[in-house]
C-alpha cells in the first residue's frame, strides 16, 4: 500500500529513492550537552566516499540526492543528464542544502519532473521556506514532494508553501493524514497556494 | 477594539476542532510526546510541575469586559479560581487538565479569544504599550497595525516551525513602553517628513540566556511594507538560524554572528524579491482594521474637576493612589488607571476570578467596557473621567486592586518561577513576596520613588530581570536555589542590560540585599534622582561594596560562587 499523497489522493509511487550507503559508525554530535538534531544550513550531506559508492539503478525513475547529482552528473558520458532529459530523474534536496546549487546545475529548473525536499525531523521548518522559494523565486512548476519525517499535522503548512505531494512517514496512515490538508478553509495571509491575503480575496 | 468577522470566527473554530482531534490522537497514543509537543505548545499548552499550564493570548494586551468575565469563568470552572497575567500581556492558567483544554479553547472562541501561538517556535503574541490610543506622548496608535500583523502571523505557513520562538513588539510613542529593543523584531512607528506613517525597524533584541538589545536594521520603512519586510527578516532567520543548539537559536545570535551590516544586506536582498508583493498592506485594509480603534466617544470635559480636586485634598489615601496609579491622558478630563496586581505578599500578576469580575464591572461602569494588560503585569482602565476616579478607587480598594505602588519597589515584575514552571531553576514568587513584606511601609516606598525590580526564576528571563533597575535571577547550584543580582538595567528608549554585582545569594538573604542596595541609593542620591540615575552616575561599585561588606560582617556566608 502506497503512503504517497498527491493532489489530495493516495497514489502509487513511481519513483525509486537512491540513498548513499552508510559507511562506518554514525557520529553523534553534541552541542551544550545535547545531541544535535538538525544539520546546519550549508553543511555537507555525504562524504566523497559515500557519494562515490552510491549505487544508482540503471533503469527506471530515480530520485537522486543533490550531492550525488552534483558530483556525478558528468560521469559515463553524462548518463545522468540523459536520464534527466528523458524525465527519469528527480532530485532530493535536504532542508540544510542550497537551492542555488541545484538551480545552477540544471539550468532550467522545470527540466526536473520532480523535486523532493527531505526533512529529517518534522520540526525543521526550513522545508517551508525552500518550498516557497522554489515556487516563487525559481518558478518551479512540476511536482514538489515532501519526504522524510512527513506527518499529518504539518501538511496544511506544506500545501500552503507550494508542495503538492507528500510521502507520509511509513509508520503512519496516509489515509488519515489526508484530512490534515483540510484543517483550515480560508487562511489570512498570502502564500503560494492562495496568493492573495484574505483582505483582497473575500469581502471583510 | 477589534471585532471578529465571519472569517476570524471560522479560523478560531477550525483551530478548536483541529486541537481537539490532536489531543484525542495524543491521548489515544497515535501521537508520541515529541510529535504532540509543538502542537500543544502552539496552543499555549505546557506540561508543568503540577499540571499543564495554558497560556491564553491577549493580543497586544487588549481585552473587553466580556472577555475578562469569560476568563474569570474559565479560571473558576477549569482551574483553581485564579489566573496569572504574564509579562507578554497574556493570561496563564496553572492548573487545567489536558483533556479539558479543547473545551477551554471552545469557550474562548465564543468571546473571540484563543491560545494560538502563545508558545512554541513561531511568531508569538504581538505586544505593545498598555496606553496605546490614550497616551499623551503617543505619535500614532499602533493597534491597527498590530491587529493586521496578528492576522498575518496566525498560522503563517512558512514560519510555523522556526529555529526558536519569535517575538514582535510595536510602539507608537515618544517614550518606548513596549520594550521594542528587547524583541526579535521591534517596530517603532512614526510620521516621516512627508507626514506618512513609517517604521523604524529593530532586530535581534532579546533577553533570555544571552541578553542583547536590538539594532536598527532600517530607519525608514513605509508602513505598507511591514509584513513583507518582516517576512524577509524571518525568512533569512528561518533558513540560517542555529538549529543545532537551542541556546544559540534565537535571531539575536544570527545577527551577532553575521554582523548587522551583513544581516541587513541579506534581508534587503530577500526583500527586493517580495517587496510590493501580495502581503503589501493597502489603505483599504488599514482603514478597515483601523475603524475598530477609533477614538472612544469621549465627552467634552474641562481639564479640571472640582469634586476630584476636593477628594485629593481631603483624602490622603486616595491622593496617594492617584499619585501612583493614575496616568495622564490625551483627552482633557480623562485619565488612565492602573489596577495593581501587586498587593504586598501576593504573587505578582495573579488575579482571582472574583477580582476579574470586579475589574470587568469597573470597565463597564467607567471605561467603555475595555481594559488592557501591561507587561508589568497590571490591569489598566484607559478611559476614566476625573469625576469617576473616587468611586472607582473605592470599589477597586475593596477588591484589593488599589495598592498605591505602581512604579514603586513592590510593583515587582515576576515570572511564575519554580513553584509552577518546570523550566525554572529557582522559585521567584516567594522572593517577591518576601521583598514586598520587607518594604511594606508605603511612606518609605514613596520616598524610595520610581524603581523597577524584576525577578526571573531562570535565564529564560520571563521576568525581564536584565532590564530591571534591580534584577534578580534564580540560578541552580548543585541542586539548590540561589539568586544572582544585577543593577542598572532599564527599559525604554535608553534601555540597558543590568550588571551582575557579584556572587549570588540565598533566598533568605534577598530582602536584606535589596535593603542594602536601597541604602546606598538613599545615601548617594542627589535631588530628584531615581535609583537608576544614581546607578548610572556612580556605577556599580559602591552598591557592590555595601552589599558584600555588610554580608561579610554579618557572616551570612556569602561567597557562594
Amino acid at each position: 500500500m502506497s503512503n504517497l499523497i498527491r493532489n489530495n489522493a493516495i497514489v502509487a509511487d513511481e519513483w525509486t529513492r537512491v540513498s548513499p550507503p552508510t559507511l562506518g559508525e554514525e557520529q553523534v554530535r553534541k552541542q551544550a550537552g545535547k545531541v544535535v538534531l538538525f544539520k546546519l544550513t550549508g553543511e555537507e550531506s555525504y562524504s566523497a566516499e559515500q557519494i562515490a559508492q552510491t549505487d544508482i539503478p540503471a533503469q527506471g525513475k530515480i530520485l537522486l540526492p543533490l550531492a550525488v547529482w552534483l558530483a556525478r552528473r558528468h560521469e559515463a558520458n553524462n548518463a545522468l543528464e540523459q536520464r534527466l532529459e528523458k524525465g527519469e530523474l528527480g532530485i532530493i534536496v535536504a532542508t540544510h542544502e542550497s537551492l542555488e546549487k541545484l538551480v545552477e546545475s540544471v539550468g532550467d529548473i522545470n527540466r526536473l519532473p520532480i523535486i523532493a525536499i527531505f526533512v529529517e525531523r518534522f520540526a525543521d521548518g526550513r522545508i517551508f521556506s525552500l518550498g516557497n522559494l522554489l515556487r516563487t523565486r525559481y518558478g518551479y512548476r512540476n511536482e514538489l514532494r515532501a519526504i522524510g519525517d512527513v506527518l499529518r499535522d504539518q501538511l496544511f503548512f506544506l500545501k500552503r508553501c507550494g508542495f503538492d505531494s507528500y510521502l507520509i512517514r511509513a509508520d503512519r496512515s496516509a489515509q488519515e493524514a489526508l484530512s490534515g490538508l483540510q484543517d483550515f478553509q480560508q487562511p489570512y495571509q498570502a502564500a503560494v497556494d492562495i496568493p492573495q491575503p484574505a483582505w483582497r480575496r473575500i469581502p471583510r | 477594539m477589534y471585532k471578529y468577522d465571519a472569517l476570524d470566527h471560522q479560523i478560531v473554530n477550525e483551530r478548536v476542532a483541529q486541537f481537539r482531534d490532536q489531543t484525542r490522537r495524543y491521548l489515544a497514543g497515535e501521537l508520541n510526546d515529541d510529535e504532540f509537543r509543538p502542537l500543544r505548545l502552539q496552543n499555549g499548552l505546557y506540561i508543568q510541575r503540577h499540571a499543564p499550564m495554558l497560556r491564553i493570548a491577549i493580543p497586544y494586551g487588549t481585552l473587553s469586559s466580556k472577555q475578562l468575565r469569560k476568563l474569570a469563568d474559565i479560571a473558576q470552572s477549569f482551574d483553581k479560581g485564579y489566573g496569572h497575567f504574564s509579562t507578554r500581556q497574556n493570561l496563564q492558567l496553572n492548573w487545567p487538565k489536558l483533556e479539558d483544554v479543547p473545551d477551554i479553547l471552545a469557550e474562548l472562541a465564543t468571546v473571540e479569544m484563543h491560545a494560538i501561538q502563545t508558545s512554541g517556535n513561531c511568531i508569538r503574541n504581538i505586544t505593545t504599550d498598555q496606553f496605546a490610543g490614550v497616551a499623551p506622548d503617543e505619535i500614532l496608535d499602533p493597534r491597527a497595525m498590530a491587529e493586521i500583523m496578528r492576522q498575518w502571523s496566525t498560522f503563517h505557513p512558512e514560519f510555523a516551525l522556526l529555529p526558536r520562538k519569535f517575538k514582535i513588539a510595536v510602539s507608537g510613542t515618544q517614550q518606548d513602553r513596549a520594550l521594542v529593543q528587547a524583541h526579535d523584531i521591534g517596530l517603532q512607528f512614526y510620521f516621516d517628513d512627508a507626514g506618512q506613517m513609517a517604521i523604524q525597524v529593530w532586530v535581534g533584541g532579546g533577553l533570555g540566556r544571552t541578553p542583547i538589545l536590538g539594532t536598527v536594521i532600517r530607519e525608514h520603512l513605509p508602513w505598507q511594507h511591514a509584513l513583507t519586510y518582516c517576512e524577509a527578516i524571518i525568512r533569512v532567520y528561518n533558513l540560517h538560524g542555529r538549529r543545532d543548539n537551542a541556546f544559540k537559536a534565537r535571531i539575536k545570535i544570527l545577527v551577532k554572528a553575521l554582523g548587522i551590516d551583513e544581516f541587513r544586506r541579506q534581508v534587503e536582498e530577500e526583500w527586493q524579491h517580495i517587496k510590493d508583493g501580495p502581503n503589501t498592506i493597502d489603505e483599504q485594509e488599514l482603514k478597515r482594521v483601523g475603524q475598530y480603534f477609533d477614538v472612544m466617544p469621549y465627552q467634552q470635559l474641562p481639564a479640571h474637576d472640582a469634586s476630584f480636586d476636593a477628594a485629593i485634598s481631603s483624602n490622603p489615601a486616595f491622593a496617594a493612589w492617584v499619585k501612583r496609579c493614575v496616568h495622564a491622558h490625551k483627552q482633557p478630563g480623562y485619565r488612565a488607571v492602573t489596577l495593581s496586581l501587586k498587593p504586598h505578599g501576593k504573587a505578582p500578576g495573579d488575579a482571582t476570578s472574583e477580582q476579574m469580575r470586579v475589574v470587568a464591572d469597573l470597565a463597564d461602569a467607567y471605561s467603555f467596557a475595555e481594559l488592557r494588560v501591561s507587561h508589568e503585569q497590571n490591569l489598566i482602565l484607559t478611559d476614566v473621567k476625573l469625576s469617576d476616579l473616587l468611586p472607582l478607587w473605592e470599589k477597586a480598594r475593596a477588591a484589593g486592586l488599589a495598592t498605591p505602588n505602581i512604579g514603586l519597589l513592590t510593583d515587582i515584575i515576576c515570572c511564575p518561577g519554580g513553584d509552577f514552571c518546570s523550566l525554572a531553576n529557582a522559585k521567584s514568587i516567594p522572593i517577591a513576596e518576601a521583598i514586598q513584606r520587607q518594604f511594606d511601609n508605603l511612606d518609605y516606598l514613596h520616598d524610595i520613588g520610581d524603581i523597577e525590580l524584576n525577578i526571573s526564576g531562570c535565564m529564560n528571563a520571563c521576568g525581564h530581570h536584565h532590564v530591571g533597575h534591580i534584577g534578580i535571577l534564580g540560578v541552580d547550584k548543585d541542586g539548590s536555589e540561589w539568586y544572582q543580582v544585577t543593577i542598572g538595567g532599564k527599559q525604554g528608549n535608553d534601555a540597558s542590560i543590568g550588571t551582575v554585582i557579584g556572587p549570588s545569594f540565598s533566598a533568605e538573604e534577598m530582602p536584606g540585599v535589596v535593603q542594602r542596595l536601597i541604602e546606598v541609593y538613599l545615601r548617594e542620591r542627589q535631588d530628584e534622582e531615581r535609583f537608576i540615575d544614581t546607578v548610572r552616575r556612580i556605577g556599580v561599585d559602591p552598591f557592590k561594596q555595601h552589599v558584600y561588606a555588610k554580608s561579610a560582617e554579618q557572616d551570612t556566608g556569602v561567597a557562594h560562587v
